[in-house]
């Protein structure tokens, strides 16, 4: 508690955060010696990371460096891609994600996952954040349902802009709102863990800047892990930021370790922009 | 005639060809100029110029010569030869006398129809000068057009995609004018047919009788138009014939899309597009040598007796032959709803089957519905397989174990056999016909629309 209240103030400082206390955090998700084959051709070398509890952390690097393919193994996405094939080890609470008798479906409730563009079901703005909940059960009764969706849009910070038409579609949202409501929909299940594919890169500033404060306010009840390709970005949400390069993990760390002091020559030149 | 003037036309217009890439060949660009086209289109141009409107001419001449010629022959007939007769009688003088100026003789000619005949061909030998002067002055008219364009600065490349373009325009128009085409010409042996059955009898009427005497000496019955019967057995063999292809072919483009693997895929989709291929007679060998049979010998082990030409049976395979129109738009209608629909549904921990029927499906709906829409309108129409396995008899009954006929197989058996084309037996079909063609013609549209629509909601 004392970490997230520590975490609070620091980011008040925007663009600099300074957390002290990032390594005494829990760490939900472990991977050990990662590898990823999309069928003969290798995309990841051997990726071992922890992410700590109730932060955000950030995965940086240039186009096609495996960040995203990495992102997609934690919640098993990467079973959806012919050929692809995952070797090692991925824990999620002590337990292996890629051992046969667990089951996906329930993975992926505890994971969730926001996308790079926004995809809301083509069906009004309350089915789709009751799609989860439905699906696995969560509400009892209808008015269960209702509070589920309800605290859902409050979280996702949408409930003011749309209380007034929850049965309109939420394909008619503008896309920063369609963005929320994809979060509001992946909060509704209940995850422990949110992965964010490149949440702000189909958004203007505006919305991108909402959106990432509403990361940050998230960061108080879920684990964040979120991809991005701007460099500002990660260092305005995040953390903790791993920065990858032609499949492999090259530096991880605290954030403003990684951006005012990286230890390697490549995340340097990555950062000061002469790769990528 | 026609045959020789066509060839003088593409010989002349190749000939143009080499005649205009020769002189676009030799023009000589002055100071600082540059030819604004290749040879090519020089010659290209020339070629068209001296095909298109000699074509064309030839073409209206072969389509309204003999009608103008019949007009002339008409005017030219003595009086008393015209004396008396009615339409009918009128095109029985015209074919006489053109069989005289054929030199097919039956019996000995009146000495009025052997004149008649002689005049008829001397109209013709006019009619074949004219026509072949007029297109030689076209021809060299287009040719020395584009031999006096030819220059430095002529744009003959532009000038051919102008050409081309309206060919492709000619092209396509032609589809919509056929469709108008072959609708007039339903219509206007439909209202000759409603002159004789008043609409209200054929549109509302219970009894289809249609086998009346056509010759007085002939016992039949007195004849009945009432079309509802042969409608309702249409409608019943559809409805057999879709509800069995529309589970089947969705279900199928369900596993396609979401569950089959690649190496199964490669079977079923060649296997389907074979179903797809097969000849409708075939069908309606399976339907009568094997599906029939076995129904009614099923039937009979339950103790039920049906006729051995179902509707179930004919329904039954029709539904087989539907299957693949289905199954391939279906396919392409959940394949067009964007892969972020279906992440984002199994990463919220949907399973692939609660993804496919709550997410894809819906989304995929106005296609699949576009689909099935337009298979319903080829079961209305499917002849074949329902000639071979449907009843004649058009009995009022929506039982798919009874016998019933179709809109089709009417048609196909008032047609058939001894026929006059001015009995209401005959012109019946062209009313069924204009009926079927307006219904599938209205499923079309609805079945198109729905699917444009749903093409624009993700683009």
């Amino acid at each position: 508690m004392d970490a997230t209240l520590g975490m609070a103030k620091t980011t008040e400082t925007a663009g600099a955060p300074l957390i002290q206390s990032e390594i005494n955090h829990a760490t939900p998700v472990r991977a050990r010696d990662v590898v990823v084959h999309y069928g003969t051709k290798q995309a990841l070398f051997g990726v071992s990371i922890d992410i700590p509890e109730r932060s955000v952390t950030a995965f940086i690097g240039p186009s096609g460096c495996g960040k995203s393919t990495f992102l997609r193994c934690i919640n098993r996405m990467n079973d959806t891609i012919v050929g692809c094939k995952v070797t090692g080890k991925i824990e999620l609470e002590g337990a292996d994600i890629y051992d046969p008798s667990l089951d996906v479906v329930e993975l992926r409730a505890r994971v969730g996952m926001v996308f790079q563009k926004p995809n809301p079901f083509p069906k009004s703005i309350y089915d789709n954040v009751a799609y989860g909940p439905k699906i696995h059960g969560l509400a009892q009764s209808k008015s269960a349902l209702d509070e589920i969706v309800h605290s859902s849009l409050r979280k996702a910070g949408l409930w003011n802009e749309v209380k007034d038409r929850l049965n309109e579609p939420g394909t008619g949202l503008s896309g920063g709102q369609q963005q929320r409501l994809c979060i509001a929909r992946a909060i509704a299940v209940g995850p422990e863990v949110i992965l964010m594919d490149e949440p702000c890169s189909a958004l203007d500033p505006i919305a991108t800047a909402i959106v990432e404060e509403l990361i940050d306010e998230l960061r108080e009840n879920y684990t964040i892990v979120i991809v991005t390709h701007s460099m500002q970005q990660a260092a305005r949400v995040s953390q903790k930021t791993a920065f990858f390069h032609l499949g492999k993990l090259i530096e991880e760390g605290k954030t403003e370790d990684i951006f005012t002091n990286p230890k390697h020559k490549q995340t340097q030149d990555y950062i000061t922009g002469r790769i990528g | 005639m026609a045959g020789y003037l066509f060839l003088a036309i593409v010989v002349l217009a190749t000939a143009a060809y080499f005649v205009g890439t020769m002189s676009g060949r030799r023009l000589v660009p002055a100071g600082g100029e540059k030819v604004h086209s290749l040879p090519g289109y020089h010659g290209l141009l020339g070629a068209f110029a001296v095909f298109i409107p000699a074509a064309i001419v030839l073409l209206l001449w072969l389509a309204f010569q003999s009608r103008i010629v019949d007009i002339f022959l008409v005017n030219s007939l003595p009086s008393t030869l015209i004396e008396g007769r009615g339409t009918g009688q009128m095109s029985l003088l015209l074919s006489e006398i053109r069989n005289v100026a054929a030199g097919v003789v039956f019996s000995e000619p009146v000495p009025d129809v052997v004149a008649a005949a002689e005049r008829l061909k001397s109209f013709r030998e006019v009619s074949e000068w004219i026509i072949a002067a007029l297109v030689a002055v076209l021809m060299l008219g287009g040719f020395l057009w584009v031999r006096s364009q030819i220059a430095v600065r002529f744009r003959a490349r532009n000038a051919v995609e102008r050409v081309l373009s309206g060919v492709m325009v000619a092209c396509a128009g032609l589809a919509i004018l056929i469709t108008l085409a072959i609708f007039f010409s339903l219509l206007y042996e439909a209202i000759r047919f409603f002159s004789v059955v008043p609409p209200l009898e054929f549109f509302f009427g219970l009894r289809w009788e249609p086998q009346i005497a056509i010759r007085a000496d002939q016992v039949a019955g007195a004849g009945a138009f009432g079309a509802i019967p042969v409608f309702v057995g249409t409608f019943l063999v559809a409805a057999v014939a879709m509800a069995v292809a529309t589970p089947i072919g969705l279900f199928t483009a369900i596993y396609l899309v979401e569950y089959s693997s690649d190496r199964f895929r490669s079977i079923i989709k060649p296997t389907l597009e074979i179903l797809a291929g097969v000849p409708t007679v075939v069908y309606g060998f399976f339907a009568v040598l094997t599906v029939a049979p076995a129904i009614r010998e099923a039937g009979g082990l339950i103790g039920i007796v049906m006729s051995p030409n179902s509707a179930l049976a004919a329904g039954l395979v029709m539904g087989i032959m539907l299957i693949p129109i289905i199954a391939s738009l279906s396919d392409d209608a959940l394949r067009a709803v964007p892969r972020t629909m279906r992440d984002g549904s199994l990463a919220m921990g949907a399973t692939p089957g609660e993804t496919v029927m709550k997410v894809l499906v819906p989304a995929a709906i106005p296609g699949i519905m576009g689909g099935v829409l337009l298979a319903t309108s080829i079961a209305i129409g499917e002849t074949m397989i329902v000639a071979m396995a449907a009843g004649l008899i058009a009995s009022l009954t929506i039982n798919p174990l009874d016998s019933v006929t179709t809109v089709t197989v009417q048609i196909i058996t008032l047609l058939t056999g001894d026929t006059e084309f001015d009995s209401p037996k005959t012109l019946a079909a062209f009313g069924l016909g204009l009926v079927l063609f307006l219904m599938t013609l209205i499923l079309n549209v609805i079945a198109l629309t729905i699917v444009k629509r749903f093409r624009e909601q993700y683009d």
